[in-house]
This record gives C-alpha cells, sequence and structure tokens, in this order.
C-alpha cells in the first residue's frame, strides 16, 4: 500500500516514512538539475535572494522534453542524482526537506538529510511517459535561459515514489541490494 | 556506380530518430517481459512494470520513452560504389538530427563542454562512418543518454591479467555503476585494438538485437558467463536490489598490440533505442 503525501512537505510526516516506502506524492514540487543548483548555490553565497523559498519544499532533478501542444510537460523522469550531491547539502540547510532523483547519494548528503529529518525519495529511470502523466501544470520560474534546466514549478498529482533514504539511517540503495546478492 | 541524394540519407536519419526516441524494439520489450517473471524482489517487479507501462505508453503516445533523449549517435555504413549527390552528407545528417528533435519534441541536451552554452537544437550527432563493399548505405540511429553513458569505463588492462582480468573489469564497471545507470542495463563491451577503437565497439555491440549471443562460440560464453555474475550482484532495476541487474551483455573484439588489453564498457540503460534501416 502507498502512503499519499503532499507538498509542500511537513516535517512530522515525513519522520514516519522509512526507506522502502512507497509512496505517492501530489502537490508542489520544483524540477532543478545541474545548473539550475550551480546558479541557486552562486545566489546564496552571493547572499542574494532565491527564485523560490527551499522551506518544506522537495526539488525534483529533472530537465523535461518540451510539452507537445495541449499537454502540461514532455516526458519527465529522473536525472541521476549524484551530480547534484555537491550542492544539495547547501540548499538542506536552507530548509529543503524532499529530494527526488534516481541512484546513490554521498555521505555528506546522507548526513544532510539526517541532521535536517529530510527524506530522498526514487523516482523510476527512464519511465519519463509514464511520470509525465502524473504532472498537472508546469510553469518556468526561474532561470529560463537554461532550457531544459530552468527551474519549473510543477503540479503534480499521485506522483508514484519510493523512500530510498530516510531521516533515521535506512538507505535502500545499500540494504536492497545487499538482500539480493549471491 | 549507384547515385543517391544525401536528402535520402538527411530524410533517414530524421526517420530514424523520430521512431527510435519513441518506440521501443521488441527486443527490449521481450527481455523487460521474461525477467518481470523471473524478479524476485517486490521493487525489482514494479520497476519492471512500470518500465514496460511506460514504453507501451510512449509508442501510443508519440513521446519520447525517457526524457534523456541522448545525443543522436549515427552508425553509417557507405558502400563504396554509392555516389552521394546534391550536397554535404555531413550537414544533411546534421540537419536530419536537428529536424527530429524539433518535431518530436525531444529534448536539447547538447552543448559546449566548458561554456556549457546549449547548442539547442542537440546536434552535432557523433557519426561513425565506414566505407563497405557494396552500393547500399545502413543507418543505425542510437541515442544515447548520458545517465548511462558517465558509468562507461576504460581499463588498460596488462596482459598478465588476462580473461579473468577483464571479466573481473566488466562487473566491476556494473557494480560501481550501481543504480545511476537506469538498470536493467545492457552491458557493451570492446575487447582489444587501442583505446578509442575498443571504446567504438563497445558502443557498436550496443546496436546488436538486445539479448541475441555474439558469434563467436567464446564470447559467448563470456557474455553467459558475466550476466550472471552482473545479476547476481543484486543492484536490480533501478538499483533498489534484484535479480535483474542486466538485461544482457555485447561483447565484440578484435586484435590488439603485444603490450597491452584494452577493456572498454559503455553502460547502456534499459532505453535501449536503436533503429536502423537500409537504403
Ligand atoms: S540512463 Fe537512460 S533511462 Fe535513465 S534517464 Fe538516462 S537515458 Fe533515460
Amino acid at each position: 500500500m502507498s502512503k499519499t503525501i503532499h507538498a509542500p512537505l511537513r516535517r512530522e510526516e515525513l519522520e514516519g516514512l522509512r526507506a522502502g516506502d512507497s509512496v505517492l506524492l501530489s502537490g508542489v514540487i520544483y524540477t532543478g538539475r545541474d545548473a539550475a543548483h550551480k546558479r541557486l548555490c552562486a545566489l546564496i553565497n552571493e547572499g542574494k535572494e532565491l527564485p523560490f523559498d527551499l522551506r518544506n519544499q522537495a526539488i525534483y532533478y529533472a530537465g523535461p522534453c518540451p510539452a507537445k501542444p495541449g499537454d502540461p510537460i514532455g516526458s519527465c523522469g529522473p536525472t541521476t542524482s549524484y551530480r547534484m550531491d555537491a550542492y544539495a547539502p547547501t540548499l538542506c540547510n536552507l530548509g529543503l526537506i524532499g529530494m527526488i532523483g534516481k541512484g546513490q547519494r554521498s555521505e555528506a548528503v546522507v548526513e544532510a538529510i539526517r541532521r535536517n529529518g529530510g527524506v530522498y525519495f526514487a523516482a523510476t529511470g527512464g519511465a519519463g511517459a509514464l511520470i509525465a502523466t502524473s504532472v498537472k501544470s508546469a510553469e518556468v520560474i526561474a532561470f529560463e535561459d537554461l532550457g531544459t534546466e530552468a527551474i519549473r514549478r510543477l503540479e503534480v498529482e499521485n506522483l508514484p515514489l519510493i523512500v530510498a533514504i530516510d531521516a533515521h539511517g535506512g538507505n535502500l540503495y545499500e540494504e536492497g541490494p545487499a538482500r539480493y546478492r549471491r | 556506380m549507384r547515385e543517391l541524394s544525401v536528402k535520402r540519407i538527411e530524410d533517414t536519419v530524421y526517420a530514424l530518430f523520430m521512431s527510435a526516441c519513441c518506440e521501443i524494439g521488441e527486443d527490449v520489450l521481450f527481455l523487460l517481459q521474461k525477467n518481470l517473471q523471473t524478479e524476485e524482489s517486490p521493487f525489482g517487479r514494479e520497476v519492471l512494470r512500470q518500465l514496460i507501462e511506460n514504453d507501451r505508453l510512449a509508442a501510443e503516445k508519440k513521446m519520447p520513452i525517457c526524457q534523456d533523449t541522448g545525443m543522436a549517435v549515427i552508425f553509417m555504413d557507405l558502400g563504396q560504389d554509392v555516389h552521394l549527390t546534391c550536397g554535404d552528407v555531413n550537414e544533411a545528417i546534421e540537419t536530419g538530427v536537428r529536424r527530429a528533435y524539433r518535431d518530436g519534441c525531444f529534448r536539447a541536451s547538447v552543448l559546449s563542454p566548458l561554456t556549457r552554452f546549449n547548442t539547442k537544437d542537440n546536434t552535432p550527432a557523433i557519426v561513425h562512418m565506414r566505407i563497405v563493399p557494396g552500393e547500399q548505405v545502413t543507418l543505425t540511429a542510437a541515442p544515447k543518454g548520458f545517465g548511462s553513458e558517465n558509468m562507461s569505463r576504460l581499463w588498460m588492462l596488462t596482459p598478465s591479467q588476462g580473461i579473468e582480468g577483464v571479466k573481473n573489469a566488466i562487473v566491476e564497471t556494473v557494480r560501481l555503476a550501481g543504480g545511476n545507470p537506469c538498470p536493467p542495463v545492457v552491458v557493451g563491451v570492446g575487447i582489444g585494438g587501442t583505446a578509442e577503437r575498443a571504446m567504438q565497439m563497445a558502443k557498436h555491440s550496443l546496436t546488436r538485437e538486445c539479448g541475441t549471443p555474439s558469434d563467436d562460440p567464446m564470447l559467448a560464453e563470456m557474455e553467459r558467463e558475466l550476466l550472471e555474475r552482473i545479476n547476481n550482484l543484486g543492484i536490480g532495476p533501478q538499483g533498489l536490489g534484484g535479480r535483474t541487474t542486466a538485461l544482457a551483455v555485447h561483447i565484440e573484439q578484435m586484435p590488439t598490440h603485444i603490450a597491452g588489453l584494452p577493456v572498454a564498457v559503455n553502460m547502456q540503460c534499459h532505453a535501449a533505442r536503436h533503429k536502423t534501416a537500409v537504403i
């Protein structure tokens, strides 16, 4: 059975989640990948204002395809998360508590998740057409010049995710493979 | 001598990418279904089910299977008795790619490596051209996503490391990649030649129908053994644990130098897209 959760997220709600839980996420999330992370961290370094308040938000590591006429978005699966590891702890310290992507994270990110009470969710990599059906609207809110790498505000409904890393030391990328190794 | 307008090449490149980005091959679909029957992990089965559903949906809606519609890799075998007319064939290929990525609503993922300025039309393509006997042109389009490309590795082994060393290098590449390249993967391997030729063979092996063994019995046996060892890693679909880490291992080889043993591993995700046409 999948748990239903809403974004912006609530810390109390995330606390109950454990690595291996299936969830359906609805609400508002923001896309951001390599170039957007670089810019966000540059703004933070310069002490400037960010295009959106990170507190209690979830960032989805994704760069969608252009939408076909009439569709809110094109294919929109996750990108590999480790490339955002260099930036993620900085964002977590400013209140970001949800990250959505694919693949293992660094020790520093795992630690930032633990410290801030966040969650790292895995979306299914390469299921971009399927995931697009959960996206109800998409709007570029920053860095439009980055094209697919711009930050988009997405309204999602029942986006299927798996809790990959929780705030209590659970890590499905370690526990899962250990179970099936021979 | 056969005359062939480069416009035919352009249109064929266009059609191949339009199809490859949205329609997964029967070969991949068959292997996803087959592994769904045997996968032990509930997450693994759920991921495989989602991938099969995704691939069906993409074909039906003419939508990209994956948002990473990749760099446009093309293998072109040009018959030596073909005389290409009506313009520059290289330009024709680029135009075919440009049109497909625009009309298909595919992602423009290509940029300058240092300044990171996007070229906005997914060009340039990566073209591997060979001159072959005959008067036909064979074109294969293989859009390549970088989640898996980034997990590729070149091993310049020493001859003393031998066949065992080669096998270990291949398994280690997949182990280190973990969930990053969107498993289940197809593992493309090139053994021998020079550094760059080894990787080219690895890439070329991925255009083989997925899961078809090599014609060389020794390589076919290695492919079978490696698939088993890789699936025993337990990485599973999306790296969440399971028995289906790879759908297939494809190996090509050629002679190398007395001092060397190059092994290139080109990782390919389950979105193993490749379409071929003969003109
Ligand atoms: S690795 Fe393949 S399936 Fe995964 S996001 Fe990249 S192109 Fe898509």
